[in-house]
């Protein structure tokens, strides 16, 4: 096996979900790999160009096959393919739609992050590593989101898909009007012919069809574009401003039944024995049924069903893990004082007694929580199922309901909804795998099944729990050594491991957003240690960089503070990753960093480095009678290119708020097997109240095109415990805060 | 038991059980479905509709106890074609991400702006604080509040 082979094999396994940078995927023949799935089923009389574009005399379909979890990635697919198509997106004819699940919608920028190699290496081995790594996620036919890898992954395969179209519809009218191809142009689903004639592309279409796709797809200059870089109203705003957007949890069919599910409340664990005599004596109650770990109940209505899952008596068996939360710390503390997994990074010679003692920091399990809860609608019949659910994972989630329906795979039709938040909590299967069991038993009869908030939080695989200790050295006011040691379960492992897919090496995750860290300190070393048996965990928004790139920026701020240097000016003199360095450089300038600042008031930095994406923040925070209050966040991020400006700085916004709120209040704890918080008494994350002003800027200096989803996240919660320690004096090294500070 | 009450305008009856929550008999009798259900323990504020104006959360009431009400669900409040005000600033500051809280955000301001015209953020705060958004859109809610305060007020 050749060392390429080798690596990119490792990439399937080990970058398989979690995580990815920016691709170069360059020009490929868009049919090649995998049959155009539009092709199988293609309505009379309609073309398909490739498998993103379906024309008919009906109007233009743009296929958006990654997931929308509100992201607005469904939006963003349609633009990337009408920039070249010429289309607009409110012409009526238009639509946009998710398209089945298909191979030929593989992710190929999915695994790229989990590649052995830093993002900011440009180097030769690690671009051939990354081109393997794309083309073996194209030849898997994995399609999946997550990762923040939609916009890598589609932002030049979906322009090539419009242009390839509209060189072909342009062709058809030279054609049929016997006129120089560059005699025409194309503008709202028409070419224009010199005289000023319009042919749509309806009409041309068939003759289209004919025409050989161009060998080489020039992309239009970003300067000459009429919708990407500029704000655009989301495709999905309107029906989301008024209540008419349906979610799968809102989906209905004729004659349906709706059902909810009571699982052993510790994760994977089983029913040793049930009386549900009291469940079906609720009115609306027609059946109590076996699904794995628990039961069903089917009903007339989600609130019937609720009842009668209430009033179900269980008797569970043990939890397949450690069922008391100090022994998951104890796990942790005890694989620090072990050998590492791996030594990801080390760099110059560590100090042989460090002057700056070792700190220990953690963080917790934490939910995903989405507000629209796990729920999907199935219909089995003997010979098809469809099934309407969000998921991350359409492909893999109906050879799930195949094995279990006991139908083929090409009898499964998943028919993938926008969902209502996931965070990553739709990369999992457990609704799914549900439905299709009580879909099966129902055989004939479509069921909705909706979890109540509680089943969906005790099912949540939670984000991974780490723990780090860090020690170093400083000298002359500055930082010159970093010895950072992360335990943490494989998020990786865990989660490929219900996928059906084999683990095999460190995870990468472990580590992520620590190992990269873009400083040039004349010694740093980051190793991480694994931990087995914990708690089943998945990706969570930012997977390993949001437990990982704490640990890193705040142990990186305390030796700034010991060396007595200033915290911004520190991680610029140490930072040789020059769009890293732009974001650091953007937050002072837009904080006004340095300036004074009120009694009892402080700012904190932070920069990471996350899905080939850096972001600074800088965060003020206040100290007030009612509490501490966190004021301001300034934002810079460089995703290479601000693709769509209003949902870029919307998303920002919201992960700097997702990571402030779980690290100042929000952990899951277990207790006999079962985690702790159940509903949002708990767990909320910022209300109204708490909420900053947030203001972004985004730059565009980096090389490659990248996500905004996730980066967003891990800078929030050391830039908020630095401001914190700023402020008042205190360290805190543990989330969430709220269990040491009062928060306004 | 059999219940009659006005949803947007419209007189309906429906045949439930006297403690079915408003929520269920908006989504699964009546098949309204705007109306969300995130928490069913009014922690989340996803399934705030207004009844006889003031905004509650449609979990926590029972079916008997709205027999004779006016109930307005996002439905009702404004149409894609003819938007509400509120709904017209969430649509020009492209508040939602997943949405699925948004109705409920939505009704809760539009109560909010009915009797307090020109909100401080202190009293957006208030009225706003048990509408949970995990996406994290506050600072566009709060810029919608504000700029439909000012349509409103013009």
């Amino acid at each position: 096996m050749s060392k390429a082979t080798r690596l990119t094999r490792r990439a399937v396994i080990v970058g398989s979900l979690a995580v990815t940078g920016g691709l170069a995927v360059g020009i490929y023949a868009l049919n090649r790999d995998w049959p155009n799935p539009l092709e199988e089923d293609l309505p009379e009389g309609a073309v398909s160009f490739n498998p993103w574009i379906l024309i008919s005399e009906a109007g233009i379909t743009l296929m958006a096959p990654h997931t929308d979890l509100g992201q607005g990635i469904r939006h963003l697919q349609a633009a990337l393919i009408a920039e070249e198509l010429d289309v607009d997106l409110d012409q009526p004819e238009v639509t946009v739609a998710p398209g089945p699940a298909a191979p030929a919608y593989a992710n190929r920028a999915l695994a790229a992050e989990g590649l052995p190699f830093m993002s900011q290496d440009q180097g030769t081995v690690a671009t051939i590593a990354r081109g393997a790594s794309a083309r073996l996620m194209g030849a898997l036919g994995l399609q999946g989101t997550g990762g923040s890898s939609s916009t890598p992954d589609s932002y030049v395969k979906l322009r090539e898909a419009g242009a390839m179209a509209r060189e072909m519809l342009k062709a058809a009218a030279a054609y049929r009007e016997n006129l120089a191809m560059a005699d025409l142009r194309t503008e709202r689903g028409a070419v224009i012919l010199p005289d000023g004639r319009a042919l749509p592309y309806a009409e041309l279409a068939q003759t289209a069809a004919r025409e050989l796709p161009p060998r080489e797809i020039p992309l239009r200059d970003p300067t000459q574009w009429r919708l990407l870089g500029r704000p655009m109203q989301r495709l999905d705003i309107l029906a989301k401003s008024t209540g008419t957007l349906d979610y799968g949890i809102d989906l209905t069919q004729d004659g349906m039944v709706h059902a909810t599910v009571k699982l052993n409340p510790r994760p994977g664990g089983d029913l040793l024995s049930h009386d549900d005599s009291a469940a079906l004596a609720v009115p609306g109650v027609s059946r109590v049924l076996p699904v794995s770990n628990g039961l069903a109940v089917v009903a007339d209505s989600t609130w019937t069903a609720f009842n009668g899952a209430e009033a179900l008596v269980c008797d569970w068996g043990p939890a397949p893990f450690l069922p008391e939360q100090a022994d998951h710390w104890a796990a942790l503390a005890t694989a620090l004082e072990g050998p590492p997994e791996k030594v990801w990074r080390d760099i110059g010679a560590q100090p042989d007694r460090p002057g700056v003692s070792p700190r220990e920091y953690r963080a917790p399990y934490l939910a995903h929580a989405p507000l629209e809860p796990l729920s999907a609608l199935i219909h089995v019949t003997e010979a098809r199922c469809d099934i309407w659910v969000s998921s991350q994972f359409p492909g893999l989630a109906e050879q799930k309901v195949a094995a279990i329906t006991g139908l083929p795979r090409e009898a499964v039709h998943l028919h993938n909804q926008y969902s209502g938040g996931s965070f990553g909590h739709r990369l999992e299967f457990e609704n799914i795998i549900r439905a299709a069991e009580i879909g099966t038993a129902l055989r004939g009869t479509p069921v909705k099944l909706t979890y109540t908030r509680e089943e969906d939080m005790a099912h949540d695989f939670p984000r991974q729990i780490a723990m780090a200790r860090a020690s170093g050295q400083v000298a002359d006011g500055q930082v010159t050594a970093l010895d950072l040691a992360i335990a943490a379960p494989s998020v990786t492992a865990s989660q490929m491991g219900r996928i059906g897919f084999a683990s095999a090496g460190a995870d990468s995750q472990t580590v992520a957003g620590a190992w990269s860290m873009p400083y040039a300190l004349p010694a740093l070393r980051v190793a991480g240690h694994a931990v087995a048996d914990l708690a089943p965990v998945s990706s969570w928004r930012s997977v390993g960089a949001s437990t990982a790139g704490f640990f890193a920026e705040s142990a990186l701020d305390e030796l700034i503070h010991e060396a007595g240097a200033d915290p911004l000016a520190e991680r610029l003199r140490l930072c040789d990753y020059a769009p890293a360095r732009a974001c650091l450089e953007a937050v002072g300038d837009m904080s006004d960093w340095g300036s004074p600042l009120p009694e009892g008031a402080g700012r904190g930095v932070a920069m990471v480095l996350s899905f080939g994406t850096p972001v600074a923040e800088v965060v003020e925070v206040h100290q007030t009678d009612a509490g501490l209050r966190i004021a301001k966040v300034w934002v810079a991020a460089d995703v290479g290119r601000v693709l769509d400006p209003v949902n870029f700085e919307n998303l920002v916004q919201g992960g700097v708020i997702w990571g402030l709120g779980h690290a100042v209040n929000c952990e899951v704890t277990y207790a006999d097997g079962i985690a702790e918080p159940t509903n949002y008494y708990a767990h909320a994350g910022l209300r109204m109240p708490q909420a900053p002003e947030i203001f972004v800027r985004g730059l565009e200096t980096g090389a490659e095109v990248r996500g905004i989803g996730e980066p967003p996240v891990p800078p929030a919660a050391p830039a908020l415990a630095n401001a914190i320690f700023a402020a008042t004096g205190q360290r805190l090294r543990e989330m969430p805060f709220a269990n040491f500070i009062d928060f306004a | 038991m059999k219940i009659g009450f006005t949803v947007n305008g419209t007189p309906q009856e429906v045949d439930v059980a006297a403690d079915m929550p408003l929520l269920w008999v908006l989504r699964d009798v009546l098949g309204l479905t705007g109306t969300k259900y995130g928490c069913g323990a009014a922690l989340c504020g996803a399934c705030t509709v207004h009844m006889d104006g003031e905004a509650v959360r449609s979990c926590q009431v029972w079916a008997e106890d709205v027999a004779g009400r006016e109930v307005l669900t996002i439905e009702g409040l404004g149409r894609p074609e003819a938007l509400h005000a509120v709904q017209e600033a969430w649509v020009e500051q492209q508040v939602a991400q997943c949405g699925y809280c948004q109705s409920g955000q939505i009704m809760q301001a539009a109560a909010l702006l009915a009797k307090t015209p020109a909100p401080s953020d202190a009293q957006i705060d208030a009225a706003m604080e048990g509408n949970l958004c995990r996406c994290g859109t506050y600072p566009r809610i709060r810029a919608a509040i504000h700029a439909a305060a000012a349509k409103l007020e013009g």
